[in-house]
């Protein structure tokens, strides 16, 4: 066993895109998992033990990252040098500005006991779920575009609706939780 | 050691344990790659978690011990599990439900009394560890010293530890503990199904856990796991105790409930009849106590209500479970049912409602997760060949950040090991250290999560505020238990941490326990050269039993074909004591009448069979 990369597209002996064949991953963490699990050393000397559990420990984080396509596109936006935190997420998107405003008061309603604020709730989490689906669909074209052309431009768009994603699906979660909390 | 033994010690013999809440087991991988229980001494697969101190001060583990519940209530314990890696704030409901009599003086580490010595949970589960290793001992005829244990899925990080401490503590080096839902899987997935998503139910004794899993070619994937800790069979007992105790005392005009003896046998009762409630509509709960009688009918509705909230909570965290592993109703092709109390016909109809799906019920619900360790054991030591388990971690762990608010490293069901690195930094001038608090748990806040441990990052480089920065490396490894290193990202020197549990065990309480139980080791020591000795006698008999076959053997005279005769059925007198050296005489003894056959045969260059058994 020799030295394994810490880089996760590396480890993986994936070349660094965006967009991934999440089957062939999934084949390739099998194999790979076979390889290196530290049940395989479990009898072996501590050195390789150790081995053994470092190397999964990366394989494990990376294949977790890696399939999923918002945390992949993160961690490739952090290899090329952009900052990602939660901090981007925090401000509202200009153009939601008048449906979060709304939200805010039915979610107010509903929390001081208005049960006609239901409806409007429900309303916006729709609203609020096909556009985040939108997003989906947007980012998907986008990470195309990225490994064709290999424009850091097209990242920082990406970091963009990124931003843009997380600010809805803290949305939706919060309607969410407001939803299910009321009515249990 | 002798030469042979040298040669025929080399393959690890690994077994595999369930420390169940109610009964513990012992399993191994046979000669054709199947999965058995071993029996003990009275022939049972079972034996009972119960632990008494007789008053001679001889440890009994098991079915024995379990007559002692009635008869020495102060000086045995049963469901010690329930205790394991918590502390004494957090079992006060147990307490309440459960005759454990906790020592004076336990804080973060419960101490059990038993009669006039106090006993920690690792160490009352470490009693019941070596009775399921001797039993492994004299059935394999080899000595056992690794094993794999199975825990509850949803164990937490001190959980975990005090299984581990409690091998330690026996004897035995744990290579791995498993999660009991998975072990069932394992062993459920060798023997009846190869591909697709499969649910595990498995409500045990103490503890519920589910969990979901992929099986595709080997690799048997977790996709996700949840459970309760504290709901099991147990419960259900007290469910039926507690209106018998009522009904008792306004028969009787008398409160009973701190009768430890009545108790128990009303325990006992409760157990049977509960058990007969699965196969019958209604039975009888009698009990006979100072020439008292009490007797009423339950029936299996009146039972179905008591019982009804208990078999309620266990769905919660099996939606919570479909929801995390990504998966629908219709994906899940099968529910394996696991643990005793799923032989509840209310438990099995909620089940099948909610995944829509008959449950398997092929596997005996009590031995499947012993099965399951010791596939994983024969994984461990290279005689399974191309299976894989995949498990994940059933809690998020996080670190308390400001505010007491937890922002979380690790997430919950994500694959093992796994692993996240933090940077820390000083808030003030010359700052020497920085305390990480870490957690266990969901919720948001620090003061509603599990708290693990304080570690302390010791001895930095006094710099100006800010300027420091240590890295640290979190990592779950494959037994779910929490690895921390820490670096000086400036220097790149490792950085010293001191690690305290916010519950269970230091190193040193784990390692001052193992030489106390050295008193105890000169008995396992006998107990072992005993076992050694009779792998010796096994060999000479067969090679015997072998030599008897050839020519040389009828060249004999009568006198000396006698003199092996009686040397051979002298060995078998006393090849069950425990003097080994009276064993290895008799092998001595045999081995000397059987010189001139040894020698003949090799004159005749046959085979050397008798030749390896010289000493």
């Amino acid at each position: 066993m020799g030295s394994f990369p810490s880089n996760y597209y590396d480890f993986f002996g994936l070349e660094h895109r965006l967009d991934l064949d999440v089957k062939d991953l999934e084949k390739r963490f099998y194999a790979l998992s076979r390889e290196h699990h530290p049940d395989r050393f479990s009898l072996e000397s501590r050195d390789q033990q150790q081995r053994a559990l470092d190397a999964t420990a990366i394989l494990n984080d990376a294949y977790r990252t890696l399939r999923d396509p918002l945390a992949r596109a993160e961690y490739l936006l952090k290899e090329n040098g952009f900052d990602i935190g939660e901090q981007g997420s925090k401000n509202v998107p200009p153009e939601l500005l008048e449906e979060v405003f709304e939200l805010n008061m039915a979610l107010d309603e509903l929390r001081g006991g208005d049960e006609s604020a239901r409806q409007s709730l429900e309303d916006a989490r729709n609203k609020f779920t096909s556009m985040r689906d939108a997003i989906d669909t947007n980012l998907a074209e986008k990470f195309r575009e990225y490994d064709t052309s290999r424009q850091r431009g097209v990242l920082e768009e990406i970091r963009g609706i990124l931003n843009r994603r997380r600010y809805i699906r803290n949305l939706v979660n919060e309607v969410e939780k407001e939803l299910t909390g009321a009515a249990a | 050691m002798t030469p042979l033994e040298i040669d025929f010690g080399k393959q690890e013999r690994v077994v595999g344990i369930d420390l169940g809440t109610t009964n513990s087991l012992v399993a191994y991988m046979d000669a054709a790659g199947h999965p058995s229980v071993i029996p003990g001494d009275d022939g049972g697969k079972l034996v009972s978690s119960v632990v008494t101190l007789r008053p001679k001060g001889e440890i009994v583990v098991g079915n024995k011990a379990r007559a002692a519940l009635i008869d020495e209530p102060d000086r045995t314990v049963y469901s010690i599990k329930r205790l394991m890696g918590r502390g004494v704030a957090d079992v006060q409901e147990e307490l309440k439900l459960f005759p454990f009599r906790v020592a004076e003086g336990s804080e973060s580490v419960i101490r059990i009394q038993l009669g006039e010595r106090t006993f920690t949970p690792p160490e009352i589960s470490a009693f019941i560890l070596r009775q399921l290793k001797k039993n492994a001992e004299a059935f394999l005829g080899e000595p056992v010293t690794k094993a794999v244990v199975t825990v509850p899925a949803y164990f937490n990080d001190a959980q975990r530890q005090a299984t581990k401490d409690a091998g330690r503590i026996a004897g035995l080096e744990v290579l791995r503990l498993v999660n009991e839902p998975t072990a069932a899987a394992l062993a459920y997935g060798l023997d009846k199904r190869r591909e697709g998503t499969v649910a595990v139910y498995d409500l045990g004794g103490g503890t519920f856990d589910i969990s979901i899993l992929k099986l595709h070619d080997g690799i048997f994937e977790v996709l996700a796991t949840n459970g309760d800790t504290h709901l099991g069979g147990d419960d259900i007992d007290n469910r039926l105790i507690r209106i018998a105790l009522e009904d008792i005392h306004s028969e009787w005009g008398k409160d009973i409930s701190h009768y430890g003896e009545a108790v128990q046998t009303l325990r006992r009762a409760v157990i049977d009849a509960k058990e007969r409630l699965s196969f019958v509509p209604a039975t009888n709960l009698e009990l006979n106590y100072k020439g008292k009688h009490y007797q009423r009918e339950i029936t299996r509705e009146l039972f179905e209500k008591l019982i009804a909230d208990i078999v309620d909570r266990t769905l919660g965290p099996c939606r919570a479970c479909i929801k995390d592993a990504g998966v629908t109703v219709e994906q899940i092709d099968e529910v394996v049912l696991v643990g005793g109390s799923t032989r509840i016909p209310m438990v099995r109809n909620a089940v099948e409602t909610l995944f829509r799906a008959k449950p398997h019920t092929d596997l005996n619900p009590d031995e499947v997760v012993a099965l399951g360790a010791a596939v994983q054991a024969g994984i461990l030591s290279g005689t399974v060949e191309n299976q894989l388990l995949l498990d994940v971690t059933p809690l998020s762990l996080g670190i308390e950040t400001m505010g007491g608010v937890v922002s979380k490293l690790i997430h919950r069901n994500s694959t093992i090991p796994a692993s996240a690195t933090e940077t820390f930094t000083t808030a003030v001038e010359g700052q020497r250290n920085v305390l990480i608090h870490v957690l266990q748990g969901e919720r948001e806040l620090a003061k509603d999560n599990r708290s693990l441990a304080r570690f302390d990052l010791k001895d930095i480089d006094p710099l100006p505020a800010g300027m420091a920065r240590i890295e640290v490396r979190f990592l779950i490894d494959a037994n779910g238990i929490l690895n921390v290193t820490a670096r000086d990202a400036r220097t790149g020197k490792e950085q010293s941490v001191e690690i305290k549990p916010s519950y269970g065990l230091t190193d040193e309480q784990v390692e001052a326990m193992i030489s106390e139980s050295i008193d105890r080791a000169e008995e396992d020591f006998r107990a072992r050269q005993a076992v050694e000795a009779r792998v010796e006698a096994d060999r000479i008999l067969a090679a015997v039993d072998k030599a008897k076959q050839n020519d040389a053997y009828l060249d004999l005279t009568d006198a000396e074909r006698g003199d092996i005769t009686k040397a051979l059925n002298e060995l078998l007198v006393v090849y069950h004591s425990d003097d080994h050296l009276l064993i290895r005489a008799k092998i001595e003894q045999l081995n000397t009448v059987t010189m001139k056959l040894a020698e003949n045969m090799m004159n005749t260059a046959v085979s050397s069979a008798l030749k390896g058994t010289k000493i």
